[in-house]
């Protein structure tokens, strides 16, 4: 019988302190912004959108092995020594050319593995976050900064330069007829 | 305000067809408004901002721009549902909570209906609502919804009980049944209400018509029937478009009726509570409507701060705690008039 | 389709009828099963009868990818996504497991930081737990109120590693970053912040008569069932077991704070019941912050990516090494074949273990018990079906 009595003492007085609290609230000021005209300053380790500077890039794969979900797509082409790459931003000289850079970004994790490995710090995550596209396609980036008219010319002309590379070695090697025969060449 | 209409106009019909629609007049507005607030009030309570962009200003216009959705949307019948009931549910809880107004008075020279028996009347038409949430759980064909169906019918029928008992309380001291005269009698300042009188036990009552009045209209915490995170929307959860709107719309205005009359026959109703100041016919509307709105903010208050009771508790509370209480305060009543 | 048992009853007038059992199905949407689980529940009337969890709806073949990744480094982000809601315990948990296979010892630093984190982690984890339980017991105003004081929390993550919810912030060896300028006095103002607010809580939701109603003497779970289905965590302190992992099988320096584990004592209901289990959680969020200002205070200086190998190449053999998170006893079983990938890595989910016990403790409760049931053992379908 106690207990029954101890019940609605205990209700009402267990509500009226939980009104009290929310009642207090209304004039706390609101702890939200309002979001796409007021936008908070994101701290600088903040981990979002990838970028690539490419003229930093050696095409070393480094990132593409370190991503666990296998959103980077690297193609390189080996240079020939007479072409001028030119060098990244601390002196290294670029020995390949990177003709294919692409990062699905919607496959991404946003886990930064990709940024410690990167020799020149050319991958790097930053804070842009509104990046959503209507199509998915669009949400594969392509980094590389040559036209495919560059590309397709730089593939002829490493091919061709293998080509003479493969024959001028073949010359080179001794073959057992051509060396009696012909010795005036 | 009936003897100017009947001036105007000619046809007693028309005469009762403008008196029926005045309180719509109220009801429009005030539904608008209600749900706005709601979602203010909410925010706020919970440090957060609520509509802020519909309208440009605070989002006032938030609740007309959901209106004007909730008219375009497809209306989807599910097709193993009873059509006709389906069809008929929402608008039928509607009339249950509109009914009411019929008999509640806006000011002492507005009454839809002076009916001798309004209070008798206002119990009895309430439960209009039962049948319409019945029909809504069953015609949606859908378990869920038939169990917040079934929970509701329990609960309103249940608390009906402590919702008319605390009335009692008040009309042994009254001695009518009929609002208008209920009011009346409380004119004077403020310690004329009958809140007030052979205290403790009116108050007792008001309280005890307060909590039984959450439960008729499905407020938390006896949201059971559409508690939304167990039936996800309870009996409403196969409705859309037009009659959603229709069964919030009726959620609302029963809101309000119940505070009316609460404000009505326990806070003086259109009374001013400092006596002749500020009082008069149209005074009156302001009065009774602030003291309505009141009751309504605290509904919400309650709606934002409790956890919600589970269906047997709700019956221990509505028959082992409400109505012997409301037992004990009319006898307490009975035997102080007599003594 | 196997036909539903049919009771017997008889009526107050002598005739007998006959009335069936119900199969009811908590969808995988549902809004108040954590996640997407789906609960069959066969129901007479009100009543349940019997709980028949399914699962298997978020499995995203960790294991299988933990197989094929290139090096032990690169299975940290998966394992971050086990558990979302504490995704540093989970990293901790298996940093220290390779760890030990590779038999490497981290600076004092990193030792104290990972400590610090893993606290404020489960300090935010127990936030959402309480708060969603109070959602699905129909109050919805703490929800918002532990949500704001998380947001705090991650923050502090976010100034420190970049992401909120999902780090990849401890490392084999070491940490990614170490600790940025002005960490220490936001994470010490945040624990003076924060103790007031767990009195807030308090007063609106524990302590409420009708919080107590719904949840008291409910899904009562005896001490020698909890031990006997394995449960771990709050759910188990919350049956009076007096076990946390920190304390009596410990791991990094955790023994040179001064906390104690909470155990439910059975206040408001009897001992085992889902009031205790939460309450277990707001005073562990206590505690918490005190082992989180102790370790602010002693936090000594030094280097975080010292200790961290270039090749990570453990010896063949295997490990197995549980921690305390949030929501129970991780475990990690790592197995090494002496090269650079993992051979087999297993998560042991404490989650996938506490739900087991649900048909156990629900039958004879009814529909709206279930969900406070299911809420009170704090369930992550991330976790449990990894």
């Amino acid at each position: 019988m106690r207990q029954y009595f101890r019940d609605i003492f205990q209700s009402i007085w267990t509500v009226l302190i939980g009104m009290k609290v929310t009642f207090g609230h209304l004039f706390v000021p609101a702890v939200t912004i309002q979001y796409p005209d007021v936008k908070i300053k994101l701290p600088e380790r903040a981990r979002n959108r990838l970028y690539v500077n490419m003229d930093d890039c050696i095409g070393c794969k480094q990132c593409e092995m370190a991503c666990p979900v296998d959103c980077i797509e690297i193609e390189t082409v080996k240079s020939l020594p007479t072409d001028d790459l030119g060098t990244t931003s601390s002196g290294q000289k670029k020995k390949l050319w990177v003709t294919k850079f692409d990062i699905d970004i919607a496959k991404c994790c946003y886990c930064a593995l990709c940024v410690y490995p990167c020799p020149t710090e050319c991958i790097y995550m930053t804070e842009v976050y509104e990046f959503s596209e209507f199509d998915r396609n669009n949400l594969i980036y392509n980094y590389i900064t040559l036209t495919s008219e560059e590309i397709k010319n730089i593939k002829t002309k490493t091919s061709e330069y293998e080509k003479e590379q493969a024959a001028k070695k073949a010359a080179a090697t001794p073959k057992p007829s051509a060396q009696t025969s012909d010795k005036t060449t | 305000m009936e003897q100017l209409l009947r001036n105007i106009l000619d046809h007693d019909i028309f005469v009762y067809g403008v008196m029926a629609i005045v309180p719509l007049v109220w009801i429009i507005p005030y539904a608008l408004v209600v749900i706005y607030l709601e979602r203010k009030v909410s925010a706020h309570m919970q440090d957060r901002l609520g509509p802020m962009r519909t309208g440009g200003w605070h989002g006032w216009a938030q609740t007309i721009a959901d209106m004007l959705k909730l008219l375009q949307k497809e209306d989807i019948i599910p097709s193993a549902a009873d059509r006709k009931l389906h069809t008929l549910a929402p608008y039928l809880m509607f009339i249950g909570a509109y009914t009411v107004y019929a008999v509640i008075p806006f000011s002492s020279s507005y009454v839809g209906s002076n009916i001798n028996i309004g209070l008798f009347y206002i119990i009895a038409v309430s439960s209009i609502t039962v049948v319409a949430i019945l029909m809504a759980g069953w015609s949606s064909n859908n378990k869920w919804s038939l169990f917040g169906a079934m929970r509701s019918v329990a609960q309103i029928v249940s608390y009906e009980i402590p919702t008319v008992l605390a009335i009692l309380a008040v009309v042994m001291i009254a001695g009518t049944l009929n609002l208008q005269e209920i009011n009346q009698m409380q004119t004077g300042w403020f310690w004329n209400w009958f809140i007030f009188k052979k205290f403790p036990f009116i108050f007792v009552a008001f309280v005890i018509y307060f909590v039984a009045s959450l439960a008729e209209t499905n407020r938390t915490p006896f949201d059971i029937p559409e508690a939304e995170s167990e039936l996800v929307a309870g009996y409403i959860t196969e409705y859309s478009g037009m009659k959603f709107a229709m069964f919030m719309l009726a959620e609302f205005v029963n809101m309000f009726a119940v505070s009316a009359i609460a404000a009505t026959i326990f806070f003086g109703g259109w009374n001013s509570p400092f006596g002749g100041f500020l009082s008069g016919p149209i005074w009156g509307v302001f009065w009774f409507l602030t003291k309505g709105m009141f009751f309504v903010f605290i509904q919400m208050w309650l709606r934002w701060t409790l956890p919600r009771l589970r269906v047997d508790q709700l019956m221990y509370v509505s028959w082992k705690v409400l109505t012997p209480w409301a037992f004990a305060c009319i006898i307490g009543v009975g035997l102080w008039m007599m003594l | 389709m196997t036909e539903l048992p049919t009771t017997q009853t008889k009526t107050s007038t002598g005739r007998s009828v006959r009335t069936e059992e119900m199969v009811l199905n908590m969808g995988p949407q549902h809004p108040s099963t954590h996640g997407v689980l789906r609960l069959e529940l066969v129901v007479d009337g009100e009543i349940v009868i019997d709980v028949i969890p399914h699962i298997g709806y978020l499995h995203r073949c960790f294991e299988k990818h933990a197989e094929k990744m290139t090096n032990y480094q690169q299975v940290i982000p998966y394992v971050d996504r086990m558990d979302y809601c504490a995704a540093m315990n989970m990293d901790f948990g298996y940093v220290l497991a390779v760890e030990k296979l590779l038999g490497i010892k981290v600076p004092e630093r990193v030792e104290y930081i990972r400590v610090i984190m893993a606290e404020l982690q489960r300090i935010a984890s127990h936030l959402i737990a309480a708060g969603t339980y109070g959602l699905d017991i129909g109050a919805f105003t703490p929800f918002l109120y532990m949500f704001r004081d998380r947001e705090r929390i991650l923050d502090l993550f976010e100034m420190t590693c970049g992401a909120r919810l999902l780090y990849n912030y401890m490392w084999i060896g070491g940490l990614s970053h170490d600790l940025s300028p002005g960490f220490i006095d936001k994470a010490k103002d945040f624990c003076k912040y924060f103790r007031p607010k767990i009195k807030e809580y308090n007063d609106l939701l524990s302590y409420n008569e009708i919080f107590i109603k719904r949840t008291a003497n409910v899904g009562v779970l005896p001490a020698d069932v909890a031990i006997a289905y394995a449960c771990s965590g709050p759910v188990l302190r919350g049956s009076g077991v007096n076990f946390d992992l920190r304390r009596d099988d410990p791991y990094s320096i955790y023994h040179r704070f001064e906390w104690e584990p909470q155990v439910g004592m059975g206040e408001m209901g009897k001992v085992g019941d889902c009031w205790d289990r939460y309450m277990v959680r707001i005073r562990e969020m206590e505690q918490s912050t005190n082992i989180v200002e102790q370790a602010l205070n002693q936090i000594p200086d030094g280097e975080v990516t010292s200790a961290i190998p270039k090749r990570i190449r453990p010896n063949p053999g295997d490990v197995y090494v549980r921690t305390e998170s949030a929501r129970g006893e991780i475990g990690f079983y790592v197995v090494s074949d002496g090269s650079g990938s993992p051979y087999r890595v297993k998560g042991r989910s404490p989650c996938f273990v506490n739900l087991s016990v649900i048909p156990e403790i629900s039958r004879g409760h009814m529909i709206a018990d279930i969900v406070a049931i299911a809420g009170s053992l704090d369930i992550v379908l991330g976790e449990v079906d990894r």
